[in-house]
Parts: C-alpha cells; structure tokens; sequence
C-alpha cells in the first residue's frame, strides 16, 4: 500500500528564487493494493507533481509518502533500487522518454542490463515479445524502429511493456491515455484492469473524468495543489459536491447531451488570495466577504467515502489542523 | 458551396514507396459548416489537412482537385498557394502550441507574421485586439513570451493569429487534446463563436476526440486507412452511424457511468494495414465483423441518405 500524508511541494519561483509556488499543498490520500485511484484536475493543479514525488523524481516539501509502510524518502541502495523495480512511472508525452538516435526497444535493453542481466537472451526475446503482445503490438511491426517511425500511441504502450517487464507492484500513470486514439484508448484502460486484477495499483493521472470513472474505484480531485473533493469515485460522479468538481462534471464532452450554456469557466482565474479557499477567486456559489475569503476550508467526510473542501457544502469547517483521511 | 473536394489523393514518398495517406477522397465542407475529422491514429487525418494548404516533400501530389469558393487551389504548388495561404484558408496544425517561437513577445511574433505575408500589421492592430476580447485574452499577452502562457490561453491565441484575415476555411488540427476539460470546452465554444462571428467561414475540426465533436460539429467524416468511410450530419454518425467502422469506434468511448468491471467495452480488434502497401477492397475488411465476397472490391463513398455518405458494400 502506497500512503501520502500532508504531502506538499514548494517550488522557488521568481527572478532569485524569492517567491514560492505552492504545486501541492498538505495532500493525504491511500492507494491500496490492487486499487486504482484517479487524480485528476485541470492543468496546473499539481497531479504531476505528487506523480513525481511518490517516483522519487522530486523532493518531498513536507509531508511524508509511505511505501508498505516505509518512508520513501529514507530508501538507499538496494532498497532503493528494489522500490524502483516496483514502482514505475509512465508519462503523458511519450517522445520525450526515448532518445531519437537510438532504436526505441533500446528501452528494454536498459532494464535488462540493470535488473536482469542473469536472463538468457532467447528467454528475454520471449519475454519482450510477449510482454508487447499483451499491450496489443505486434512484435513484428514495431522491434527495432526508431521512435519516428512509430505513432505516439505504440511508443506509449511500449513504455507499459517495460513496465509490464519490471513485474511493477505500483504504477503512475501520467495521462498516459490522452495521446491515444478512441479505440486504442479502451485497450489500455482494459490492460489497466487486467492487470489491476493481477494485484497492480495504479494512480491514474488524468483530466478525462469519464476515462477515471471506467477504471477507478476511488478519485481524488485536485485544484492547485489542494484536494477539492475525494472519495469513491460513484459517489462523487453521482453527487459531486464541491463547485469545482460540478464545473469539470459540466464541462466533460458527452455524447448523451449537449454542453448546456453555462457561465463560462475560464473567468477569473488564479487569484492570490492566501487566507481563504483557494477556489475563491472562480467559485459561482462562493459567499463573498464571507468565510470563503478568510479560511481555508477544511477536508470533511460528509457521507462515508466522500470528503469535500467546501463552505458551501454546508458542512465546511474551518481548517485548524490537517482533517482526519482514514 | 464552401469547400469541394474531388479525388483528391496524396501519398508520402519513401524510400520503400508511397505511402498511400490519402488515397481518393471526394467531399465537400459547405458555407458555415463545421465539420469534424476523426479515426484512428495514423488514417491521414493531418495528411488531408495539409493537402488542402500545405503540400510539402515527402508528401507528393497524385490527383484530385481542390475547390474554394468556386475557385480551384493549386494545392500541387507551395508558391501559388501563398495567395490563398492564410487568407482564403488557413490551418492551426497539430502541436502548434508548441512551436510558437520562445524568444519573441507574442506581439512581435504576430508583427512579424502579418508582415511576411505582407500585410500591414499597424492597420490590422485594431482588429487583433478585439478579436483577443472575444477569446477573452487580455491585450498584455501581447506583452509576453509564449511560456508565459497556459495552454488553453496560448491555444486561444493560435486561433486568434490563425483566423486574422477572416479566411475562408480553418483546418484545426487536435486544438483540444493537450488541454485540460474545462480549457477544451473554452477554446472549441470560442471557435463556434468565431465561425458564428464570420472570423470564418467553414472549418475542418480534426480531433480524436469524438465527443467533444458531438458537441460543436454540425456533421463529421470519419477516415479509415487514408480513405474516407463514413460523412453525415453529426447526430446521424453518433445515433446512426452506418459503417461498421463508425459504429465500433462509437460503440468504444467511455462515457461517464460506464465502469469496466460493469460494462466492458471493447476496442476494435486489429490493427489498421500498413498504408505503403493497403490491401485491395475495403481497407476495413480484415477487421469488419460483416465483410462478405464483395468487400474484395473497393467500395465506392456512395450518398445512402441526403447529406449521408458511406464507403461500404453493405449499405451501397
Ligand atoms: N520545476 C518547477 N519549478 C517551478 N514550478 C513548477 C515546476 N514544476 C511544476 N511547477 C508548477 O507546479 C504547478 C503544478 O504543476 P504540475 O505539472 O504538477 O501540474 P499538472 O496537474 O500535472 O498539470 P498538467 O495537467 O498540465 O500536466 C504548476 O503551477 C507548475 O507551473
Ligand atoms: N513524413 C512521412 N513519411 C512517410 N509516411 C508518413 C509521413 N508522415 C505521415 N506518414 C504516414 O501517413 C499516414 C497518415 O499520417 P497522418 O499524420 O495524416 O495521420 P493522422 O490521422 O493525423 O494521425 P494522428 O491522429 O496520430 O495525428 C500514417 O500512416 C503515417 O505513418
Ligand atoms: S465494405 Fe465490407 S469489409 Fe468494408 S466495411 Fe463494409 S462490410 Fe465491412
Ligand atoms: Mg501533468
Ligand atoms: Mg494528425
């Protein structure tokens, strides 16, 4: 089981590094084994920020990431190396993990070298070809190629392969959904469940709500950094509660209704307010002059499974000390 | 008639052969239509685009003819397209978010546009600046470099560069797909606004992402393998599609409420052939659950109901 506790990123911005951007601010949340978890939130709000943290990419602000148990941050060595093994990161833009001067499957001749280099050569050819088989490629048409020569949807799944190699026990995701094409789509989140039913857990980084609710048991809506709402995923998409997570449930593109003509989403945007909800500055509903402007308001359990940051919801309280996650 | 489009095919020369991206494509766009362009990945989405406006080595003009407005582009040639480039027809391509030049100033970028096709960019300030209101872009970001910029602000500005000299035609080639669901619906309902707005006339939306279509497109082609399959008004390739292509790839899509361990949808089995060497007759048939003798033979993009065109021998 994979556990954050009062995560947060600071990043030093500005000309000196005199200004702080806050990308996570204090998030908790627990992807149990097995579990998918989707985290999702428009652009900016910090999901891959928390990918990279739990990969070990970045530094931890504040706040510590449990692996089983472990603080993440304390492992060396060996140990680190065998977290590596089990958690693995696939990323939205697939180019930027290959090296155009070198053949893509160059990918897996890596892990060999670095975590199997005991394996024969036909036993690991075997592996390979079954591993993207499982993926839906055929060995055949894209082994030895140059990342050009592939579409960006064979290069991604490629890089599921290599996970797939690794036998990892945790995978982030990173909206790696969005450079695929419709039908190709539904194969990858299908591979997801198969292989979520194999004990793989997975924090699914996405904006595409309807993508998170066809894998996800749990949703964790994210908004610069902070945890608007969370919960389990039916009761949020059946009665989402906080106005951020109606207005991205509004904006989802169906295909049963029409976008109705709503205030349009994109007006005041970020706001620096410090003291209060940092959804204040866009929020329809938000009580102006009121506690909205002046706290932040705290996560609260308002049914079992489902936590909101919100006033409004009628149930906020002011944050004083972080709030209860289970 | 806005857009006509006649046979019109252009193959990618390599040095294994052609690859045949577009292989006869015979449509029209008509006055104030937006028209949505999906299928799978590699079909020749982008490769239409470009023939339309952009028709550059490895690509290689085979035959077709391409009319605007009653007059025939010579799509074949780089220098007499400068004309109508931009003017009468313009395309924001995929990725162009990202290639927006980091070292310059918006402003000075736009500037710089105007002037190379040789437009007076002080005369057209005025109009820039309102058309930045209508995208609800502050004239600041004219202040500032691209990375300045979130993604849906500088797709907006794209749109907003691209649509300047109120063309004919815009080609929007996957505006939406790096975007997050509240900047996509922003930017696809300011395109409506623009075509309502006459910035345009017509526009060719290509994108993957059928349902964002379904809520702007007032009809969509669908492509498979470099050919078309399927064009009808949107509600009709949505609720009735006709091709056995277009119904698996709606049958496909998530919606929410739909959940794998519930209902598991499934994709297409298969995989699209290899454009350098398609087989013959329907493109589709080593997929199509239905493909029977005929489908040996090319079947011809036939008009099966008014305004509802498919390629297939099923419904010819
Ligand atoms: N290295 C960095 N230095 C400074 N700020 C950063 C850095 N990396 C990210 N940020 C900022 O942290 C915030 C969160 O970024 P993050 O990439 O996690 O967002 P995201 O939710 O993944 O967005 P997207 O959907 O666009 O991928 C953003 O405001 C971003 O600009
Ligand atoms: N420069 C090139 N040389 C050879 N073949 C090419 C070249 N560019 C594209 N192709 C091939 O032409 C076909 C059509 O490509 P195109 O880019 O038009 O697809 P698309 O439908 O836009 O795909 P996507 O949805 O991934 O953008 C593909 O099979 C591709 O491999
Ligand atoms: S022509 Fe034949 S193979 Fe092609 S889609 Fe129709 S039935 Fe299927
Ligand atoms: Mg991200
Ligand atoms: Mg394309």
């Amino acid at each position: 089981m994979l556990s954050l506790d009062g995560v947060s990123k600071v990043y030093q911005v500005g000309t000196f590094g005199g200004k702080e951007l806050h990308a996570v601010s204090d998030v908790s949340f627990d992807v149990t084994d097995g579990a998918v978890v989707s985290l999702i939130g428009e652009s900016g709000s910090g999901k891959s920020t928390i990918g990279k943290m739990i990969l070990r990419l970045i530094s931890i602000s504040a706040g510590t990431i449990l692996s089983d148990g472990v603080d993440i941050s304390t492992l060396q060595g060996r140990a680190l190396k065998e977290y590596y093994r089990n958690v693995q990161g696939v990323f939205q833009d697939p180019f930027s993990s290959y090296n155009p001067i070198f053949k893509a499957d160059r990918v897996f001749k890596t892990i060999r070298e670095e975590f199997f280099p005991q394996v024969p050569g036909s036993e690991w050819n075997n592996r390979v070809e079954g591993a993207l088989q499982v993926v839906g490629l055929n060995p055949a048409h894209v082994l030895d190629k140059f990342p050009h020569q592939l579409s960006g949807g064979q290069l991604q799944r490629f890089l599921i392969a290599r996970a797939l190699l690794l036998d990892v026990r945790f995978l982030v995701a990173d909206e790696i959904i969005s450079m695929l094409d419709a039908s190709t789509r539904i194969d990858v989140l299908n591979l997801l469940a198969d292989l979520k039913s194999r004990g793989l857990s997975v924090l699914f980084i996405t904006h595409d709500l309807s993508l998170g609710y066809y894998i996800s048991e749990r949703s964790v809506i994210l908004y610069r950094g902070c945890v608007m709402e969370m919960g389990r995923t039916e009761k949020i998409y059946d009665r989402p509660l906080h106005p951020y997570t109606q207005m991205l449930m509004a904006s989802v593109p169906r295909l049963d209704r029409k976008w109705e003509e709503a205030a349009n989403v994109m007006k005041g945007q970020q706001s620096d307010l410090i003291s209060g909800c940092v959804y204040y500055a866009r929020c329809p509903v938000a009580a102006r002059n009121g506690m909205c402007s002046r706290g932040r308001p705290a996560l609260v359990e308002v049914e079992d499974d489902h936590f909101v940051a919100c006033f409004h919801a009628g149930i906020g309280t002011m944050a004083t000390a972080r709030s209860s996650e289970r | 008639m806005s857009l006509q489009v006649e046979n019109l095919k252009v193959y990618y020369q390599t040095l294994g052969g052609d690859v045949k991206a577009l292989d006869g494509a015979t449509f029209s766009v008509a006055d104030g239509e937006i028209m949505g362009l999906a299928g799978e990945s590699g079909c020749g989405k982008t490769t239409l685009g470009h023939s339309l406006i952009r028709l550059t080595p490895p690509m290689r003009f085979i035959e077709g003819r391409v009319t605007l407005d009653g007059k025939e582009l010579p799509v074949w040639d780089m220098e007499e397209m400068n004309v109508f480039r931009f003017k009468k027809i313009s395309i924001i391509p995929q990725y162009a978010m990202n290639a927006m030049n980091p070292t310059r100033k918006i402003g000075k970028m736009t500037a710089e546009l105007l002037e190379s096709r040789r437009v007076n960019a002080q005369a057209t300030w005025p109009e820039l600046k309102r058309r930045l209101d209508l995208v609800e872009l502050s004239h600041d970001v004219l202040n500032m470099y691209p990375i300045e910029l979130s993604g849906g602000m500088k797709q907006r500005m794209v749109m907003v560069l691209s649509t300047l000299l109120d063309p004919s035609l815009l080609i929007a080639d996957e505006i939406t797909s790096a975007l997050d669901v509240s900047s996509q619906k922003a930017v696809v309902e300011m395109l409506v606004e623009f075509r309502n707005q006459r910035c345009c006339n017509s526009v060719i939306v290509i994108t993957h992402d059928i349902s964002i279509l379904y809520q702007i497109a007032d009809s969509i082609m669908i492509m498979y393998a470099g050919q078309l399959a399927e064009k009808a008004p949107t509600e009709t390739i949505i609720h009735a599609p006709r091709h056995p292509y277009t119904q698996l790839l709606i049958s496909s899509l998530p919606e929410i409420g739909v959940k794998h361990d519930e209902k598991r949808l499934s994709g297409i089995p298969g995989r699209p052939p290899l454009l350098l060497d398609p087989p013959a007759g329907c493109r589709f048939r080593e997929r199509c659950p239905v493909a029977f003798d005929a489908c040996l033979e090319p079947p011809p993009f036939t008009e099966v109901a008014s305004d509802h065109f498919v390629a297939c021998w099923k419904e010819a």
